[in-house]
């Protein structure tokens, strides 16, 4: 008999355990919406360093993503918004030069996510043309084309050796439902990474997630760990 | 003869009159947020947040916030019936593939013909920071600007070619601003309307900038 897939995890150390230094980690989340405060925290205690972070924004106050660059294992990081009014831990190191910084705009963000989920090798897209953003790090400019008498650059896509996602609901398969406008970059990462990592609130059997609307089907994911909610009055996440 | 600025209000109410029924409309973060007031709620019209929603309604009531359900600026707001959620590359594509109908941003500089910039003042100690505004820029098929024309020491924020670093190339279609309405064409500036009481000389002066009389 063949064994059961059981992708459900103990822990969030026992599923972040293997996690290597020098890793790439996508972190899903946008403002308060998704992001997987949980893991990022085990991911901390883990202690895998030299890390570059795909997320974006660059953490906020000091805990989450902020709390995980103060621990100095953090190399680079590829993201669209750094810049927020509690964004002091980012922009301390950044303009310290003990960070390195790739912004991207926040389409070509997510499509380089999504391509390197759907083993695309480069594409095309019109956004950031004839910008500061259309240049590599060294400064030279990217590849541009023609394509029917519009202008495009040539974006190369963003794989990653973890993604940590916070969905709402997952069974033993891995397949995942998100809640509201928490799903933001979660479905592109899960897709893009060699190994995914989501929390869920509940874990519930299989086929009781309706097919119709499983947003994330299980092959994109490797663990789910079953965490708390803290609820508002709405029912939702609480900030 | 003398002029008066429009408000903050009426500058978004004077963007909301010109955004037609059955249009689906994503509003920057800033003071393009404040056109959604405006619209009547007699006009159906469809909202769009980056993050991945369409049909976005209202702030909810005090208490009633759900930290899963933000807009771009990262304030709670609502969902109306018939809305959706989607994940970022599907939110995105609505802008690349096209199917905005218009975006309304804000602006550090236009030019007279459509060159945006809105996203870095190229200050070599500030932190660049893009978020959607390149896409955005770029996307929908109509990007306006929303913006004061003049900036607090006087100098006009249309001009012949953006000084800071530019987000898009030819973007911009209108710029409605607290004097007057503006659309940026390929060669130039033509008048849409004016504050009463600002002359179409005075407003060249203001703007060192060449403006051709309203289309007919």
């Amino acid at each position: 008999m063949l064994p059961m897939i059981n992708k459900i995890a103990s822990s969030i150390a026992e599923a972040l355990a293997d996690t290597a230094d020098g890793s790439t980690v996508m972190i899903g989340g946008f403002g308060t919406a998704g992001i997987p405060t949980e893991l990022i925290d085990g991911l901390i205690e883990q202690g895998a360093r030299d890390l570059t972070l795909v997320n974006n924004n660059a953490g906020n106050g000091e805990q989450g993503m902020a709390a995980l660059l103060k621990t100095g294992r953090v190399r680079k990081i590829i993201c669209s918004f750094p810049r927020q009014v509690d964004s002091h831990i980012f922009d301390g190191l950044y303009r310290s030069g003990k960070l390195e910084l790739e912004l991207v705009p926040q389409g070509n963000l997510a499509e380089r996510i999504r391509a390197a989920g759907a083993g695309i090798g480069a594409f095309f897209t019109p956004t950031g043309y004839g910008t500061e953003l259309a240049k590599k790090a060294d400064g030279s400019p990217k590849e541009t084309r023609e394509i029917n008498g519009r202008m495009y650059v040539l974006e190369y896509p963003i794989h990653a050796d973890l993604a940590l996602v916070r969905a709402e609901r997952g069974d033993r398969w891995g397949n995942l439902m998100y809640r509201k406008a928490a799903r933001n970059f979660g479905p592109v990462m899960a897709m893009a990474a060699r190994k995914t990592v989501a929390t869920v609130h509940d874990v519930v059997a299989l086929g009781e997630l309706d097919p119709e609307n499983i947003v994330t089907p299980g092959i994109f994911v490797h663990k789910i760990v079953k965490i708390d909610r803290v609820a508002t009055q709405a029912g939702g996440f609480k900030a | 003869m003398s002029y008066t600025r429009r408000t903050k209000d009426d500058l978004a109410a004077r963007v909301a009159q010109d955004i037609p029924e059955g249009s689906t409309v994503n509003l920057g973060i800033g003071q393009p947020t404040l056109v959604a007031n405006h619209i009547p709620a007699s006009r159906e019209v469809l909202l769009h947040s980056e993050n991945g929603i369409l049909g976005m309604g209202p702030a909810p009531a005090k208490g009633m916030e759900d930290y899963d359900l933000i807009n771009a600026g990262k304030q709670p707001v609502t969902l109306l019936a018939g809305g959706a959620f989607f994940h970022h590359a599907d939110s995105f594509a609505m802008m690349r593939g096209g199917h905005l109908d218009i975006c309304v941003l804000g602006a550090f500089q236009v030019s007279a013909t459509g060159d945006l910039a809105n996203w870095h003042t190229g200050e070599a100690d500030a932190i660049p920071a893009v978020g959607g505004a390149m896409d955005l820029a770029i996307g929908a098929k109509q990007t306006w600007v929303m913006m004061d024309l003049l900036t607090k020491q006087g100098q006009s924020k249309v001009v012949q070619h953006c000084s800071y670093p530019l987000t898009g190339i030819g973007c911009v279609k209108r710029i409605y601003s607290d004097l007057a309405t503006l659309e940026c064409t390929p060669d130039g500036l033509r008048l849409i309307d004016a504050v009463d009481g600002l002359s179409h000389a005075e407003l060249e002066r203001l703007l060192g900038l060449p403006v051709q009389a309203p289309a007919r």
